[in-house]
C-alpha cells in the first residue's frame, strides 16, 4: 500500500476503533449527560474515520471505499493504536484513555490543518474543533473523579495507570510518518509529545493527581500486532458483513 | 428516488435554472433534525451556481449529513431540476457563524437559544454565556456539554426555570 494510503487508514483506524468502543457506553454510561457525550464523541469519532478512510481507499486506487475497508479487513490489517483498541473498563478507564488520545488527536489536528496536503488539513481543519470538545470534557472528569472521593480517585489512579503504558505508541515516528511528512500530509508526532505531557500535567495537577510512572512504550499496533481484545471488538462490529457478505439496505 | 432519467424522459427537458430558483427552492429544505430552520438558514449551501450546489455539513460525525443532501436531491427532483449536481466541500469548515440572522430569528423562536455571532473563534476558549430562548435571562447555567444532537448542548435558565438547547459555537 501507499505510504499516503496508509498514513490516510491509522487516522481513519484510530478513530474508527475509538468510536466503536465508546459507542459500548451508550444506554450503559453513569449518567444521561455523559451517555449523550460518549455517543456524541463516538459519533464524531465514526465520522472522522468516514472521511479518512474514504481518502485512504481513494489514495490506493483499488476501489475500496470507507465501508470495505471497515467492514472487510481483518484484525492484523488494522493499523490503529493500542490505546483506542483497550476495553473500556470501568467509567474512570473510559475517561483515562479519552483524556489521553483527545489531547493527542488535537495536537495533531491542530498542526495537520496546515499541512501542504489539502485532502489531509481539510479533515483535520474540520475535526479540530470537535476534537478540543472531546478533551475539556474528559479533562474535567479527570478533575472531578480525582478530586472526588476516595473511591472516584482511586479508580481514576488505576485508569491512568492502565492507560499510561499506550501512550508512548502515540508519538512513535516510523518510515510512514517520515514519508507522509516528506509528502506534505504528516506531522512530526515525536514533537508533540513535551506539548502533550504540559497539557496533561496541567490538568492532573488541577486534579490532585501524580502523573503514572514513566513506562516503556508498548508498541506494534500501526504494523498490526494487537493485543487480543481488538480481535473481540470487530468481531462485533463487523458481524453483519460477515454473516451476510455486501448486504445492503 | 426518481432518477435523472426518469424525469427527462417523462417531464419536461433538463434546463438551466437560476441561481435566484435554486436558492429558492433550497430555502425551501428544512434541516432534518431542527426543521425549524432550513438548508439555507444555517450556511449548509456554500455555493449556488446553474447546475452545481455545494454543500458542507456542519460536524463530522452529524448523522443528518446523508438525509441532508437525499433532502435537497428530492426538492431538485420534484422541481424538475434532476440534472443539477450537487457536490459536497469540507474545507473551509463549517461555522455557525455562517448562521444566517434570520436563521438565528427561527432558532430562537422554536426554542434553541441561537450562537453569538463572531462567536466560532472563541469557541475553543471558553463559552460564552447563553441567553435564554424563552425569557431573554442570560443567568443561565450549561447543564451537559452534549445534549440531543451533536450540534446542540444543554442548558438550563436560572431565571425561570426552563431546560433549552443550545446550538453550541463551533
Amino acid at each position: 500500500m501507499h505510504a499516503l494510503a496508509t498514513h490516510a487508514l491509522r487516522l481513519g483506524d484510530d478513530a474508527l476503533i475509538l468510536g466503536q468502543r465508546l459507542s459500548e457506553w451508550c444506554g450503559h454510561a453513569p449518567a444521561l449527560e455523559i451517555d449523550l457525550s460518549l455517543a456524541n464523541i463516538a459519533l464524531d469519532c465514526v465520522g472522522q474515520a468516514t472521511h479518512f478512510l474514504a481518502l485512504a481507499g481513494a489514495l490506493e486506487g483499488q476501489g475500496r471505499d470507507a465501508d470495505r475497508l471497515a467492514f472487510h479487513r481483518d484484525v492484523m490489517d488494522f493499523t490503529n493504536c493500542l490505546l483506542v483498541e483497550q476495553p473500556n473498563g470501568d467509567f474512570a478507564q473510559t475517561i483515562a484513555r479519552q483524556f489521553f488520545f483527545a489531547h493527542y488527536q488535537h495536537l495533531l489536528f491542530e498542526r495537520m490543518q496546515a499541512v501542504q496536503d489539502e485532502r489531509f488539513a481539510a479533515i483535520a481543519a474540520k475535526a479540530v474543533k470537535e476534537t478540543a470538545y472531546h478533551a475539556k470534557l474528559a479533562g474535567e472528569w479527570v478533575i472531578r473523579l480525582g478530586d472526588g472521593t476516595e473511591e472516584s480517585r482511586a479508580r481514576m489512579e488505576r485508569g491512568l495507570d492502565w492507560m499510561w503504558r499506550f501512550t508512548g505508541e502515540l508519538f512513535a515516528m516510523d518510515e510512514i510518518d517520515s514519508a507522509a511528512i516528506d509528502a506534505g500530509a504528516g506531522v512530526d508526532k515525536a514533537a508533540l509529545h513535551p506539548l502533550w505531557d504540559a497539557r496533561i500535567g496541567a490538568v492532573l495537577a488541577e486534579a490532585g493527581l501524580a502523573p503514572p510512572a514513566p513506562h516503556r512504550p508498548v508498541l506494534g499496533g500501526r504494523i498490526g500486532r494487537h493485543s487480543e481484545h481488538l480481535g473481540h471488538l470487530i468481531s462485533d462490529m463487523q458481524f453483519l458483513q460477515r454473516a451476510y457478505p455486501g448486504a445492503t439496505w | 428516488m426518481v432518477s435523472a432519467q426518469t424525469w427527462t424522459a417523462g417531464a419536461s427537458p433538463a434546463r438551466a435554472p437560476a441561481v435566484q430558483e435554486l436558492r429558492a427552492i433550497l430555502a425551501g429544505v428544512p434541516d432534518p433534525e431542527i426543521p425549524a430552520v432550513s438548508v439555507i438558514d444555517l450556511g449548509i449551501v456554500r455555493a449556488i451556481e446553474a447546475q452545481r450546489v455545494v454543500i458542507t455539513p456542519t460536524y463530522t460525525g452529524c448523522p443528518a449529513t446523508l438525509a441532508i443532501e437525499q433532502s435537497i436531491r428530492a426538492a431538485l427532483d420534484s422541481a424538475g431540476l434532476a440534472d443539477v449536481a450537487i457536490e459536497t466541500a469540507l474545507s473551509p469548515p463549517w461555522s455557525t457563524d455562517w448562521i444566517s440572522d434570520e436563521g438565528r430569528e427561527k432558532l430562537r423562536a422554536y426554542g434553541i437559544a441561537p450562537p453569538p455571532k463572531g462567536a466560532a473563534a472563541a469557541s475553543l476558549k471558553n463559552e460564552t454565556q447563553a441567553e435564554c430562548p424563552r425569557c431573554g435571562s442570560q443567568n443561565t447555567e450549561e447543564i451537559s456539554r452534549f445534549g440531543s444532537t451533536p450540534c446542540k448542548a444543554l442548558w438550563r435558565c436560572l431565571a425561570c426555570a426552563e431546560p433549552f438547547d443550545r446550538f453550541k459555537c463551533h
